[in-house]
């Protein structure tokens, strides 16, 4: 059992938490939320000549790409510096001469973090939650805040990812441009080799088992998860077609997104302590 | 040289026993054993690259050693009870980073929750250090002296047995220098134990108790200044005034002391600076009296600190550390200590 006091952890959380309070980070991200919300929502059925929300599935689909661009974005720059920006100001050895551990003060960032961005996150779509609430009633909210909760974990994950990156680096500058590159690489670059493997092979590489590479990437799982939670969009999907029904399962994608958060974690944990 | 006082025997506030540090095979501390004892004001020097910081983040438990052992407090700052030695200690780094978006009493209260210290003591420490009137500003609109300050009372919190400065005066002004070293002069007479770096030699020499040179990984000398020119043998220098026509009645005055040398000082006129051994001060000042009022001035120099310092066979700066030669082409060195430590927890 590791040793953790959590008083130390709520400390240390705290203050990563009420910097971005203070900041108006919190602020700022759930702005960025709510325009761009609410902005799909309205204008996302545009092109078939028709304002304001389709129907609740046809806006969380449309808001599932919103969120794959900029939340894991948010979460990387949100996470990256905060370990190697301690130990590039120099403030790191302070931290450690004092009565803490460095798992400590790993989570106690992390924790502080995740509570900023999990808020920020809620705040963003709370309000195109309301408007889809009065429009589509409880059946609608209960969709929307499934797809709210995915959306946290999402974040959570690139966190962690972002907090693994801030151990295995020793100058901000390079963290920043390891964020990016992994933001690329999974956000952008990674479904399209995949497509492209398909294709290439005429549909016949590696059969339903690349459907399982797709949880190599949590902005996969994400998408998932919230596709196969709307019977109506399964089919807006090209990817919808060769994932295999386990995949469906959306305890088994929500323990893997929980992996995903857990993973980088421990391992930048293992990495800051030895 | 290493201290002979074994960390068994003496409760030292600070001890280590034979702790080596190696980075693959360049040694940047290597076998230093030492004993401070509570409530002095020790000091530690060296070159850049002479392994005192080294030496100073294990004393802390920012590093493992390689081998031996270090207490602070009676206890390790790295094994099962590393939070209770912790809390023993205070430390002040030499690129003190804060946080920008706290102010003052925000950053002490942060610490102090950290350190398990009583919170109501933050706002005695700002006042105690002149910063009660900027307590609630934010530390980014802090001058260097102020940020400096705040840390010191960073340190301070959870009244600390062992405080740990390095470099400690940088961006003070010389009145903030005094007050600095009152109130460590204070903290030594209540028992506190302090450990201090500086590159400036002056300012130690006649505030520190004992003090060790590093040289390459090794502690090369240690004791107090007046102990550290004995061992290290330096001529004394006395500097005389008198007229051009008493020189000759000098040079007979001192032919009879054995060991000296007699020189006159560049661009100084009238002024002749005699360098003998420490022990033939008196018998140098009974050889001056038949000048009687010929004499018109007598200075007894010390060595500094300083010269010390580079008394010592001391490498330039920019050397590299030291490389541990092959097995057994080592020359052998003191071991003060009868058992070898093992690896530290």
């Amino acid at each position: 059992m590791p040793d953790i006091e959590w008083r130390q952890l709520a400390t240390l959380a705290g203050k990563e938490f009420r910097d971005r309070m203070r900041n108006r980070w919190v602020l700022a991200v759930a702005l960025v939320f709510t325009v761009f919300s609410l902005v799909i929502t309205y204008f996302g059925a545009a092109q078939q000549g028709q304002l304001g929300p389709r129907s609740i599935e046809f806006t969380i689909a449309s808001l599932v790409s919103l969120v794959i661009y900029l939340i894991p974005l948010i979460a990387l720059l949100l996470g990256f510096d905060a370990i190697v920006g301690e130990r590039e100001r120099g403030s790191l050895d302070l931290l450690l001469a004092l009565p803490i551990t460095r798992l400590e003060l790993l989570l106690g960032k992390y924790l502080g973090l995740a509570a900023a961005l999990t808020l920020s996150t809620v705040i963003g779509f709370a309000l195109d939650g309301l408007l889809l609430f009065r429009q589509f009633g409880w059946p609608g909210l209960y969709h929307y805040l499934g797809f709210v909760f995915s959306s946290v974990l999402l974040g959570l994950a690139f966190l962690s990812l972002a907090l693994l990156i801030s151990v295995l680096t020793r100058e901000r500058t390079k963290a920043s441009g390891l964020a990016i590159a992994l933001w690329f690489g999974l956000v952008l670059v990674f479904d399209l080799l995949m497509l492209g493997l398909l294709v290439a092979s005429g549909g016949e590489f590696g059969g339903q088992a690349l459907a399982y590479l797709l949880l190599l990437n949590p902005t996969d799982i994400f998408r998932i998860l919230n596709v196969f939670s709307l019977d109506q969009v399964r089919s807006l999907y090209g990817l919808a077609s060769i994932v295999p029904p386990a995949l469906a399962n959306p305890w088994l994608m929500g323990g893997a997104m929980l992996a995903w958060i857990a993973a980088p974690l421990a391992l930048a944990t293992w990495r800051f302590r030895s | 040289m290493t201290s002979t006082t074994p960390v068994n025997e003496v409760p030292a506030a600070i001890a280590l026993r034979d702790v080596t540090k190696h980075f693959g095979a360049v040694h940047a501390v290597d076998g230093v054993s030492l004993s401070v004892r509570r409530g002095e004001l020790f000091g530690l020097i060296g070159h850049n690259g002479a392994g005192k910081s080294t030496l100073f983040k294990m004393m802390l438990g920012l590093l493992p050693v390689s081998s031996g052992e270090i207490a602070i407090a009676g206890a390790s700052v790295r094994g099962r009870d590393f939070r209770a030695a912790r809390r023993q200690i205070g430390y002040l780094p030499e690129h003190l980073a804060l946080y920008d978006n706290l102010s003052g009493i925000e950053t002490l209260r942060f610490f102090a929750k950290l350190k398990g210290a009583d919170l109501s003591g933050c706002a005695p420490l700002l006042e105690r250090l002149g910063l009660a009137a900027a307590a609630k500003r934010p530390v980014r609109e802090y001058s260097k002296g102020m940020r400096q300050r705040l840390g010191f009372a960073q340190a301070l919190l959870g009244a600390p047995q062992v405080l740990f400065l390095d470099e400690p005066s940088n961006g003070l002004d010389p009145a903030a220098i005094r007050e600095f070293y009152a109130i460590l002069h204070e903290l030594r007479d209540q028992g506190v134990t302090v450990l201090i770096t500086s590159h400036i030699l002056a300012e130690l020499q006649e505030r520190v108790d004992r003090l060790a040179i590093m040289v390459s990984g090794r502690v090369q000398a240690l004791g107090s200044v007046p102990e550290l020119r004995e061992q290290q043998d330096m001529p004394l220098h006395i500097l005389l005034r008198l007229p051009p026509s008493a020189l000759e009645l000098l040079r007979s005055c001192l032919a009879a002391v054995p060991g000296l040398s007699l020189s006159a000082v560049a661009g100084q006129p009238g002024q002749q600076l005699v360098s003998c051994p420490r022990p033939a001060k008196m018998a140098v000042l009974a050889a001056l009296a038949p000048l009687g009022d010929l004499l018109l001035d007598l200075q007894i120099q010390e060595p500094s600190l300083e010269d010390v310092f580079f008394g010592l066979r001391t490498p330039p700066p920019d050397l590299p550390l030291r490389v541990r030669p092959p097995e057994g082409g080592e020359e052998a060195r003191e071991r003060p200590f009868a058992s070898s430590g093992g690896p530290h927890a």
